[in-house]
């Protein structure tokens, strides 16, 4: 019984994990699909997110939310016009390894910042709260699971909506499957490449203020695991489609939470080993991607 | 008078140090159609990709209705009313017939919405029975009618095609051809790119033939008749 209670626990965890990761996921997706770009600075924007709140932390919680927004927001678009447009049409290497310094410049910006009061790391409790349990037919699951998975699913379903039933997400759609042609028809390219942008600011906005529920302790490194994680996740999905993407962030977030919980205490060190020994057996067994059936691996298609 | 809606003047366009199309010198006028034939790798591709703001024009002059186009985007060319049916017909596959087609009013300027999606209908009748279906499921002549019907949404003042009969059946090839001669009615120039010699020079106002990036001669429509004179241009180089 008491195990049962465990593993439920454990499962609601997972779950809720999956969701962050999930968003984290169809950001890097989202930027991925119009410029051929993976940020992996997009873990930055997340941390500049989580200081944002701990700053903001005396303020009432509204305000510091959308604090936490406005900075990741222009950060995002910040990236866009001073790095990522400059090095548009060059080779995924440039862009990948160009997205590295951008995210060691920010930790290292952070780290100035942070240690200005002498101590590293802030801490960011305004709404710890969250991680209060309510009991939902006996068992407990942390409210900030539930917020998680409605914030994701409330995204998600607003980012489908947009990109179907809108002319702006029919061109962003479109400029993912074929830029070029998509130009020539008349759609912008920039205006296309800032929707994707402030899109995906403002869901690293909504993962900074999940994860800072939970890991209220804000450090430079702040999400850097996590969006080496999310980044395994998505390319095991396939990088190439958004809801692969996406589902490939939740697969892999549910399943650290589940190994998580399943490793015994003094164990959990072994957790990214088991995580990515998991990952390597997909790409050897699914290489286009996990959810990518019936299609050619992103690496052929020229 | 003539009203001139493109204008290549002298236009050398490079691939590096290579120069692809050199001294080009031609203009389509209102109402139009001018063909551009030549054999494979002649810069017929490259003429139009220059025209589109896609590659830079290294030396000459291209203009629309008198403007000159230097150093614009594609996406800005477009919606100044050039609509482009690339090579090889670039639909989107994973999109709706609709969708398609929707995607051509990007570069709409008057923004009225459903009305320009009829002219791709009157014209492509197939269009309107097919639009709920994704658009890779067509055969490659309905794909290729989707194409021009996608640049016609737009409503442009010049629709430039680049080799709208390449790897279609026979049948299809003058289905295409019976739709072109119907498009400048509605006020469209046309700039053709082809490799069906005859068809074109029959169906053009003037072809001009290109060979290794230089105009060579100018065809018109009684040339067709006469098919030595076309295999004369392609082989004196």
């Amino acid at each position: 019984m008491i195990l049962a209670a465990v593993n439920f626990q454990t499962l609601s965890d997972a779950v809720g994990l999956g969701a962050i990761y999930a968003l984290m996921a169809v950001g890097i997706g989202l930027v991925f699909g119009v410029l051929r770009l993976v940020n992996f600075a997009y873990g930055q924007l997340v941390m500049a997110g989580a200081y944002t709140l701990a700053f903001t932390s005396a303020w009432p919680v509204p305000l510091s939310i959308a604090a936490c927004f406005g900075v990741v927001v222009a950060l995002s678009l910040a990236m866009e016009t001073v790095v990522f447009r400059p090095l548009r049409g060059q080779s995924p290497a440039v862009m990948l390894v160009t997205t590295f310094a951008i995210a060691f410049l920010l930790q290292a910006i952070a780290l100035i910042i942070d240690l200005r009061d002498d101590t590293l790391g802030e801490v960011a409790a305004s709404i710890t709260s969250l991680n209060e349990p309510i009991s939902v037919g006996g068992v407990d699951i942390r409210k900030i699971t539930l917020v998680s998975v409605a914030v994701a699913a409330f995204a998600l379903l607003a980012l489908a909506l947009l990109l179907t039933r809108t002319t702006i997400g029919l061109h962003t759609r479109a400029a993912a499957a074929d830029f070029r042609t998509a130009r020539l028809l008349g759609v912008r390219a920039n205006r296309v490449i800032a929707v994707s942008v402030v899109l995906s600011g403002l869901l690293a906005a909504a993962v900074a203020v999940m994860m800072t529920v939970q890991f209220p302790l804000v450090s430079p490194d702040f999400a850097l695991r996590d969006t080496i994680v999310v980044l395994v996740g998505v390319v095991v999905g396939g990088i190439d489609r958004l809801w692969t993407a996406t589902l490939g962030g939740f697969t892999i977030g549910f399943v650290s939470g589940v190994l998580n919980g399943a490793l015994p205490t003094d164990k959990t060190v072994y957790l990214p080993s088991a995580v990515f020994a998991l990952v390597i057996l997909v790409l050897l067994l699914r290489p286009a991607g996990l959810f990518a059936w019936g299609r050619r691996a992103a690496v052929e298609r020229a | 008078m003539p009203e001139p809606v493109l204008e290549l003047a002298g236009l050398e366009v490079r691939y590096g140090t290579v120069a692809a199309v050199r001294d080009v010198s031609l203009r389509v006028d209102k109402g139009e159609i001018v063909g551009l034939i030549g054999p494979n790798g002649a810069g017929k591709s490259t003429t139009l990709h220059a025209i589109m703001g896609v590659l830079p024009t290294h030396r000459g002059e291209i203009r629309l209705h008198g403007d000159s186009v230097r150093g614009r985007s594609p996406e800005s060319i477009a919606h100044r009313g050039v609509a482009l049916v690339p090579e090889g017909r670039r639909i989107f596959g994973d999109f709706t017939v609709e969708e398609n087609l929707r995607l051509g009013l990007a570069a709409h300027r008057t923004h009225n919405g459903a009305e320009p999606l009829a002219l791709a209908y009157d014209l492509f009748p197939m269009l309107k029975e097919f639009r709920r279906r994704l658009a890779g499921a067509l055969s490659g002549g309905q794909q290729q009618q989707l194409a021009i019907g996608r640049a016609l949404v737009a409503e442009p003042d010049l629709l430039l095609l680049d080799e709208p009969s390449l790897g279609l059946a026979p049948l299809a090839v003058d289905d295409v051809f019976q739709a072109l001669r119907r498009i400048p009615e509605r006020g469209v120039t046309i700039l053709l790119v082809e490799q069906r010699a005859l068809h074109t020079v029959a169906l053009a106002d003037r072809t001009h033939v290109l060979v290794a990036g230089k105009l060579r001669l100018t065809l018109d429509p009684a040339d067709a008749k006469d098919p030595d004179k076309i295999v004369a241009a392609y082989l004196a180089s």
